[in-house]
């Protein structure tokens, strides 16, 4: 198109690519950098790294420390809780190798200068819950951005990088990636011997409760696009546990975390007529999971599953009763930071309606579903596990490799390892950059092939959006209504609704089945073919594009994933109305899937979950 | 609670637009001042208003929920390593707050490569770059039952 002529192609070269600028891919800069003092250590992100990412805003608290300095947790104690969380589906070696290198990420923090609040009587860490620690963290991510930047050969901030490389000479190795600058226009192609992966799980894939203004105040970032799979799933990398979608029990609409008033403040949760209904549900919850009922603490999803229960019944709005909790300013401060730290939204709740949660009780809800690896869910990539510790049939190389040669992972793109939150996909970003660091030592004189024609087609869908649009919209007067294109935001809005009628979302109480499913991948499949046809009229929109492309891939994982798992193994995050138990005997399992984008097919199977610790 | 920004404020330099996580800030053509385009992809994560060197960016709570007469207003200095808040709420009511955002000074952090290199042993180990030292324990936890 001659709008683009002037486009040029910037090629980069370099050792290590980290893709995605958030806590997993600052972990890999700094850690890959720190073992690979000479190679070439290249960072790219589609914002800016210094607010970039689930963290940009800031955060109230480290939810994964063990405190093994002052013998307060083990590894082990922390894999028997994300187990337990998860209703028994984890990659225990995973988690376990989180958690046992998570101590050394916190304590660089706190030397780099993040505030973590102390305990006045024995000067420890000031903790929240038996995992979480307070911390001053409105800052925490430009203070891990700066380690990042100084560990970098160059960062390069807004390039949306859309496709993985393949290498043409080797079959299943990675090469690199492509891209473009949502600045300038130009396509960037990254070469590089070892990829990290480490992008965003996925807001935006369910219909939000918000739906004007207010879709921008999810619980998770809207511009967390699903990257992390969209790049994954469609190289052929081997997923699992896509289903395991995840809902939120927060404050109404401004979706303040609940943690420190839940753990550190003690406040509780209750109908509208005060009554406890998660203990008066309990023999409720144990008919519908047995055994499962009665790990402590409750599992996330059956913790919402009760409140779910209560609002059918028309016992809501449920209350978090604050005002029982803020006797003494230093409290209310606390709860005060826990939201403008990392949510300010629910501040500007609060005041608009005329709140004092000193005085006031405030309504909570139950989210829509979001796609992640890292919070209490896990979604993600199969990857290798660490040499010491992983089962045989989970060891295949180098940790944190996925099912790719070269291509690595960390944070929500790594699956089955729930819990990480900021510190655990930081850690992971270490151990995947140091794995990086060895892989491209060990493959030395190998460099990535990359076939000019691969690239020239991929330039030219990249940027198709951009045509579809000059040229369907000389065809119209004005407005936003043409034959031949949609909108990204008219895309994204048909995918929410599918997502969220079909697959599971609010308006069916979570609930699906079989039938429903087959008919949301009739319509989820028009819909992927009609991706040919969105119109950008901008860069911006052009980004847009994007990253509604990765979510309506990662949204036919999820929805797949979902209709081969038959069982409800987490109520309260979503329903088999067809299933609706948990089925131990047949479905204590991963599910994976690999899609064949030669065959457009794709392969679901079960993998085995190997319990390692009692 | 999408962000706007005041006309007479705004000196269109563009901090907004460089630091915003999703995009949408961007200058007008027409009058060279930052505006927020897509306010139903904002955040209000207050990343734009933080950075603004004229403080002339502003929240509004997001129209599906939020009644108006409120403001969250903030002041970010990373020289004093704080942050200040001030609430108003619609019946006027206001509460101030103060929190600390750094213990070090900006740009003191220590780059990686300026530690001693390690040794090809470490590097093969299962060790994370500072450990043990920085686990604060004799030794790094292991699992051998796994294999």
């Amino acid at each position: 198109m001659s709008l683009f002529s002037s486009r040029k192609t910037r090629y980069v070269d370099t050792d290590i690519l980290i893709v995605g600028g958030g806590f997993g891919g600052c972990g890999a800069t700094y850690e890959s950098r720190y073992w690979g003092r000479d190679l070439n250590i290249t960072l790219v992100e589609k914002a800016n790294i210094e607010r970039s990412g689930a963290v940009a805003h800031g955060l109230s608290a480290i939810n994964c420390y063990m405190g093994m300095r002052w013998g307060e947790n083990q590894p082990e104690d922390f894999v028997r809780y994300a187990r337990g969380d998860l209703m028994g589906l984890v990659r225990e070696d995973l988690i376990f190798d989180i958690a046992r290198h998570v101590d050394s990420s916190v304590h660089k923090f706190e030397e780099w200068g993040l505030p973590i609040m102390k305990d006045p009587k024995t000067g420890h860490y000031l903790r929240e819950g038996r995992w979480q620690i307070m911390i001053h963290g409105e800052s925490y991510k430009p203070i891990i951005a700066e380690a990042a930047r100084k560990s970098a050969s160059a960062v390069y901030n807004r390039i949306m990088v859309t496709h993985l490389l393949m290498d043409s000479m080797i079959p299943n190795r990675v090469a690199g990636a492509v891209g473009f600058s949502v600045r300038d226009g130009n396509p960037y192609v990254f070469r590089a011997k070892a990829v990290v992966v480490a992008a965003g799980g996925g807001s935006h894939i369910f219909r939000p409760r918000s739906v004007g203004e207010g879709m921008g105040r999810t619980w998770y970032a809207p511009w967390s696009s699903a990257s992390a799979y969209g790049l994954l799933l469609r190289a052929g990398a081997k997923m699992i546990q896509m289903e395991n979608r995840i809902v939120l029990a927060r404050f109404k609409d401004g979706y303040g975390p609940v943690g420190a008033w839940f753990l550190l403040l003690g406040s509780k949760a209750a109908n509208a007529y005060g009554d406890n209904y998660e203990a008066a549900r309990f023999e409720e919850l144990k008919a519908l999971v047995g055994k499962y009922a009665e790990t402590k603490p409750m599992p996330t999803c059956l913790r919402n599953h009760a409140m779910l229960q209560e609002m059918r019944a028309g016992n809501g709005p449920i209350y978090m009763h604050t005002q029982s909790v803020l006797d003494t300013r230093e409290k209310e401060e606390i709860g005060w930071e826990d939201f403008l730290d990392m949510t300010v939204g629910q501040a500007a709740v609060w005041a608009s309606q005329n709140i004092d949660p000193k005085e006031t009780p405030s309504e909570l809800i139950t989210s829509e579903p979001y796609v992640m690896g890292s919070h209490a869910t896990c979604s993600g990539a199969w990857a290798s596990g660490p040499e010491d510790c992983a089962p045989a049939d989970y060891q295949w190389g180098y940790n944190r490799m996925t099912t790719v040669d070269g291509l690595f992972g960390a944070g929500d793109t790594i699956g089955g390892s729930a819990h990480k939150f900021s510190s655990g996909s930081f850690t992971e970003g270490r151990i995947a950059g140091k794995s990086a660091v060895r892989y491209v030592l060990d493959m030395a004189g190998n460099p990535p092939q990359v076939d000019e024609a691969q690239l020239r087609a991929l330039e030219q869908a990249i940027f198709k959006p951009m045509d579809n649009y000059t040229i369907g919209r000389n065809g119209i007067v004005a407005g936003s209504v043409a034959p031949g294109y949609i909108s990204p935001l008219q895309g994204l809005q048909r995918l929410e609704k599918i997502m969220d009628e079909y697959v599971g979302g609010i308006s069916t109480f979570y609930v699906t089945s079989a039938p429903m499913l087959e008919r949301g991948l009739e319509l989820l499949t028009m819909l992927r073919e009609d991706l040919d046809h969105i119109g950008a009229d901008s860069l911006h929109q052009l980004q847009r594009a994007w990253e509604l492309s990765h979510r309506v891939w990662t949204a036919e994982a999820v929805l797949r994933h979902t209709l081969f798992r038959q069982e409800t193994r987490w109520p309260g995050y979503y329903y088999r109305g067809d299933y609706p138990r948990l089925d131990d005997d047949e479905w204590h399992a991963f599910t994976a899937s690999r899609y064949d984008a030669r065959a457009d097919e794709w392969q679901l199977t079960k993998l085995p979950v190997h319990h390692i610790i009692e | 609670m999408p962000t706007f920004t005041y006309m007479t404020r705004c000196d269109g330099c563009g901090q907004c637009v460089d630091i915003c996580p999703s995009d949408i800030m961007h200058i007008d053509t027409v009058y060279r001042r930052s505006y927020n385009i897509e306010p139903n992809f904002c955040w209000e994560c207050y990343s734009c208003v933080k950075a603004c060197p004229q403080h002339a960016i502003d929240v509004r709570g997001y129209a599906d929920f939020a009644p108006l007469g409120h403001s969250v207003r903030v002041l970010r200095e990373e020289a004093n390593g704080t942050i200040s808040w001030k609430i108003r709420y619609r019946d006027g009511r206001e509460k101030v707050f103060t929190f600390p955002i750094r213990t070090t000074p900006w740009g003191s952090i220590k780059p990686p490569a300026d530690y001693a290199a390690p040794d090809s042993v470490a590097l093969n180990s299962v060790l994370l770059s500072h450990e043990p030292t920085a686990l604060m324990v004799a030794t790094l936890p292991t699992l051998l039952a796994g294999r």
